[in-house]
């Protein structure tokens, strides 16, 4: 791919870094965004996934804090629930806004659009509900709001930045597990802290989303996780749709050419 | 800008709570530790969301734009090898397809009265702007070319909407298929390489259908060839798909709709080419046959993508084995 965004932006490209060895699990990111960004209530289920309720990420939760139960020793800690061995995993999960956005590239009205700051936001006065958004994002991210008609997520708060404010919700996180910054600090503060945690003992853990070559070209919001992607509920290895698009439209000109020709080929007979 | 607050310069005297090393520290008594069941999924729920898409609008416009978009072409087919029977059935049957397209894919929209903002931009990325060109474009001259053959004004004009517009069918019949495929969902992604010839064939078919019930048999000659036609390429592109998808394949495999849809129209194809060739009956039934299948086929596959993205095996699984194949061959490397 041609473009190279973060040369565009030369430098002022911003994003988060969600660090989720200290993440406590408070939901404070979930209410803070909620707080800040009017978004609508999502449904109160008790969902009976360990303390989350909410699921998943959509239209009407940009936040998401996932609870992982499993019975393996979390270094050398003792878990102190008899004779077994447990860890708690919890992540705070959020749109990447990714290099490469498939949500972007797809949405027919120009609603999704690429801000000043690297960001991908929805244009809610220009978007008419086409949907197509929700089945092109590889993380299931966005979604369609039944209230309104059209689709909605995580914009990084990008009415706070202009102002010098960072994102509700990392502004909220009592154990700066999700942090703001320019990306190319964050990523260069991850790979300290990926070596620190490592060192204490916890080889599991990875970045997830800071290599500017994965499928997506690097994500504007990545994490430090302890355990494999799919555990978490995010795909081990996204690929941006659009990338298989000029092999589709080829397989697309061919296929109406052979349908032009086929037909004709029917109807040159004269019986 | 403000932003959370760090010292790169790691003077800092104390260590901040960020800093924290969770498993660092504690007397974990030793135990076996038993064999790790390896999750591949958060509490069984899917990577994607689903698709907000509803069968009956965007499936029913997968088939109806097909059979707008092949109709055209074949009634271009007619017209200029002189068939005027075949030639207005198939333009009239275009218009009422197309007329329901739009139907469909207005409905489908989360706020309708918007639909006009879809012309605010054209983008080669989003086969959706792409096609809202091709309809933009096609729907005019199918306008056209059936008011002008109905109501025998301008001749020439409608000559050359109908050729136009047979011209403009052919993409109409087959972007649906880069429209489907340019999403994360796994079955209809992966499929991207048959889908056109697939969505060519079923569309053909269904226009092949039309002529068969609406022509005089007299002129339903090339209608019953391009419904043999486009049902053979249908079936070799459905079973090359099912067997290249592979595990991501297994909801086309089990798809009712599809085996449905698939001896819907190898009947109705194969009763065209025989007893629908004097029976004007037979020929009506095996039309009617010949629709019904392309739609099923059509359903089909709309419905065969939403399982893929509402189970995330078929979403993780694949992923997984390329990033082992990945890692496999920088060790080799």
């Amino acid at each position: 791919m041609a473009f190279d965004l973060d040369e565009h932006l030369n430098g002022n490209r911003v994003g988060f870094f969600t660090d989720t060895s200290i993440c406590i699990g408070c939901k404070a990111c979930e209410v803070a965004c909620k707080e800040w960004n009017h978004v609508p209530e999502d449904g109160l289920d008790f969902t009976g996934m360990s303390y989350d309720n909410t699921v998943g990420l959509s239209a009407d939760t940009w936040r998401h804090v996932a609870f992982v139960e499993q019975r393996t020793p979390m270094g050398r800690q003792e878990p102190g629930v008899g004779d077994m061995d447990f860890r708690w995993l919890m992540s705070s999960d959020v749109c990447k806004h990714c290099t490469h956005a498939a949500c972007l590239d797809v949405c027919p009205t120009g609603s999704l659009f690429r801000t000043e700051y690297g960001t991908v936001v929805v244009q809610e006065d220009v978007c008419n509900g086409c949907g197509y958004c929700v089945p092109a994002c590889p993380f299931g991210v966005i979604g369609k709001r039944e209230t309104t008609g059209v689709a909605a997520k995580c914009t990084m708060c990008y009415d706070r930045l202009p102002a010098g404010e960072e994102p509700a919700c990392a502004k909220t996180c009592p154990t700066d597990s999700i942090q703001f910054g320019d990306l190319d600090e964050l990523r260069e503060r991850a790979d300290r802290r990926l070596r620190q945690v490592q060192e204490a003992g916890m080889t599991s853990a990875r970045l997830y989303g800071r290599d500017p070559d994965d499928g997506v070209g690097g994500m504007g919001a990545f994490f430090l996780l302890l355990d494999e992607p799919e555990v978490y509920g995010l795909p081990p290895d996204p690929v941006v749709t659009t990338r298989d698009l000029p092999s589709m439209w080829r397989h697309v000109g061919m296929a109406a050419a052979g349908l032009l020709a086929g037909i004709a080929v029917t109807a040159w007979r004269r019986r | 800008m403000s932003q959370t607050d760090v010292r790169m310069d790691g003077s800092a005297e104390t260590r901040a709570d960020r800093e924290a090393t969770p498993g660092s520290a504690g007397g974990r008594r030793e135990r076996l530790v038993t064999h790790r069941e390896r999750a591949d999924s958060y509490y069984g729920r899917p990577v994607l969301n689903e698709p907000t898409w509803k069968d009956h609008d965007i499936a029913a416009y997968l088939f109806l734009g097909g059979l707008a978009g092949a109709s055209s072409t074949l009634a271009a087919a007619a017209e200029l090898t002189g068939r005027p029977g075949l030639a207005r059935a198939s333009k009239v049957g275009a218009l009422g397809a197309l007329g329901g397209s739009l139907y469909c894919l207005i409905h489908d929209l989360g706020r309708p009265e918007r639909f006009l903002n879809m012309l605010r931009v054209f983008k080669v990325t989003s086969p959706m702007s792409v096609g809202t060109w091709i309809l933009t474009g096609y729907g005019p001259q199918a306008g056209a070319a059936a008011a002008t053959d109905m109501t025998g004004l301008f001749p020439g004009l409608g000559r050359a909407a109908t050729v136009g517009a047979g011209l403009a069918g052919t993409a109409l019949a087959t972007y649906t298929a880069a429209l489907i495929s340019d999403t994360a969902v796994p079955v209809w992604h992966e499929a991207y390489r048959e889908m056109p010839f697939l969505f060519a064939g079923s569309a053909a078919a269904s226009a092949g259908g039309l002529g068969m019930l609406a022509a005089p048999l007299a002129e339903a000659a090339p209608a019953r060839r391009a419904a043999l036609l486009g049902t053979a390429v249908e079936c070799v592109a459905a079973s090359r798909m099912e067997r290249r998808l592979g595990p991501v394949g297994e909801p086309l495999r089990r798809s009712r709709l599809l085996r449905l849809g698939e001896a819907l129209s190898l009947a109705g194809a194969l009763a065209g080419v025989t007893v629908a060739r004097r029976s004007r009956v037979a020929a009506m039934a095996a039309g009617a046959a010949l629709l019904a299948g392309s739609a099923c086929t059509r359903f089909g596959i709309f419905h065969a993508g939403m399982e893929s993205a509402n189970d995330p095996k078929y979403t993780v699984q694949p992923q997984r084995r390329r990033l082992a194949k990945k890692r496999a061959e920088r060790e080799l490397a």
